[in-house]
C-alpha cells in the first residue's frame, strides 16, 4: 500500500492529517504505525519513534498501533555528532 | 643492552587502564563522527584514530531521503561503543529528551549530556547541566557532562551522579587548544570519576598537552574530521594522546631556569 495510491478523490474523506517530524501528511484513517514505516520505507529496528511526546519502545506492537488524526510524531535516529 | 624496538609504547602496560563505570576501554581517545567530507572517509579515521567509543547526534529522519545521514548504515555497533550525544539542545528538558529518545535506540544507557548556553560560543549552561544530570541519573543513564573547566560544576556534578565529567579545553570546533591548564589539572586532582577533556583540541600537540595534564581521555571530532587530511590527523591524535599518557604517568623533569649541562664536567683536557 503506497501513499499516492490511496489519493484517489473518492478515497479524500477516509484520510485523515497527522504531523510526522514537524510537517503535515495525510494518511489513510485506519492505518497502524507500520503501514506509516512501510509507506516511508522504514525499518523500525533503525529509527526511534515519540507519538504525542511518548517514546514507543515496544517495536512490535507498531503494527497495531492504530494512528489517530491530529497525531504527532517524531521519528529519529542517530546521525554524524561530536 | 635494551633495544628500543622492544620497548614500543604497547609493551608499557598502563598502571590504571581507562574505564568508566565499569566499563574498561581499549583507547583514552573518544572521537565524534560529524563535519566528515564522507562516511567512508569517516570510518577511515576511526580507525586509524583506535577509539572505540564514538560519539552520535540524534535527529530527525529526512522523510524525502534527500540526504544518507543514517549513521547506522556505516558504524557497526559491534565493534564501537555508540555514545549518543544531546548536541544543540539548550535546555534541561530538551536535552533529556533526546537523551530518552537515544537510549531508546535499544544500544546503551549512556548519554554524553550537552546543555548549551549561548549560540555563539556553545559554553554549556551549567544550571541546566545539572539539572538535566540528576534527571537521568534517577532514570538510570549514565551521565558523561560535558562542562567549562570550573571545578565547582565539575565537583557537583560528580555529586549528582555523573560517570564522567568532561571539561571543555576550549570552545567546541574552535580548534584553540587548552585555555588553562591549571583548571584541567585542579578537576582532575579533585574529581573521583574520569575527566575526559572534551572539545578544543585543533592538533596533536594540543591533545599531548591535555593528556600530559594527567585526564584520563579526550574527546575530540573537528580536530580530526576539519583537518586537510583527517586520516592522517587521526592517526597523529592516536599517538599524542599515547605520547602524552606515557608522559604524563612517567613524570617530566623539572622545569630550571638555568642550563643544567649534559654532559660531564670533568675530564675535559687540559689547556
Amino acid at each position: 500500500m503506497t501513499l499516492s495510491s490511496t489519493l484517489v478523490p473518492d478515497a479524500v474523506s477516509s484520510e485523515m492529517a497527522l504531523t510526522v517530524n514537524g510537517a503535515e501528511r495525510r494518511i489513510p484513517a485506519g492505518w497502524t504505525l507500520a503501514d506509516l514505516l512501510a509507506s516511508l520505507k522504514l525499518d523500525a529496528r533503525t529509527v526511534v519513534i515519540e507519538r504525542n511526546g511518548t517514546i514507543l519502545r515496544d517495536r512490535p506492537s507498531f503494527a497495531k498501533l492504530k494512528l489517530a488524526a491530529g497525531d504527532s510524531l517524531e521519528i529519529v535516529h542517530f546521525v554524524g555528532g561530536g | 643492552m635494551a633495544h628500543a624496538d622492544l620497548i614500543s609504547s604497547a609493551t608499557l602496560t598502563d598502571p590504571q587502564p581507562f574505564s568508566i563505570a565499569g566499563r574498561e576501554f581499549r583507547s583514552r581517545l573518544m572521537v565524534g563522527t560529524g563535519k566528515y567530507a564522507s562516511n567512508s572517509q569517516m570510518i577511515e579515521a576511526i580507525e586509524a584514530s583506535g577509539a572505540e567509543v564514538v560519539t552520535v547526534a540524534v535527529r530527525r529522519v529526512d522523510l524525502d531521503r534527500s540526504k544518507d545521514e543514517a549513521i547506522l548504515h556505516h558504524l557497526d555497533p559491534e565493534h564501537y561503543f555508540l555514545l549518543a550525544n544531546t548536541a544543540g539542545c539548550f535546555n534541561a528538558a530538551d536535552a533529556i529528551r533526546y537523551a530518552r529518545l537515544a537510549r531508546a535506540a535499544g544500544f546503551n544507557e549512556w548519554v554524553k549530556l550537552e546543555v548549551i548556553g549561548d549560540q555563539q560560543t556553545l559554553l554549556p549552561d551549567t544550571i541546566g547541566l545539572l539539572e538535566a544530570t540528576k534527571t537521568l541519573v534517577a532514570e538510570g543513564f549514565k551521565v558523561l557532562a560535558y562542562t567549562n573547566e570550573d571545578l565547582i560544576t565539575a565537583l557537583r556534578l560528580e555529586d549528582a551522579g555523573a560517570v564522567a565529567v568532561m571539561p571543555l579545553a576550549s570552545p567546541i570546533g574552535s580548534g584553540l587548544g587548552m585555555l588553562n591548564p591549571y583548571a584541567i589539572r585542579t578537576i582532575k586532582q579533585r574529581l573521583s570519576v574520569p575527566v575526559i577533556v572534551d572539545a578544543g583540541v585543533g592538533t596533536a600537540s594540543d591533545a599531548c598537552i591535555v593528556m600530559e595534564q594527567g585526564v584520563d581521555g579526550i574527546l575530540m571530532n573537528t580536530g580530526i574530521a576539519a583537518a586537510q587530511e583527517p586520516v592522517r590527523m587521526a592517526a597523529a591524535m592516536k599517538a599524542a594522546v599515547e605520547a602524552g599518557r606515557n608522559a604524563y604517568l612517567a613524570g617530566r623533569m623539572p622545569r630550571r631556569e638555568v642550563a643544567v649541562p649534559s654532559s660531564p664536567t670533568t675530564g675535559m683536557l687540559g689547556s
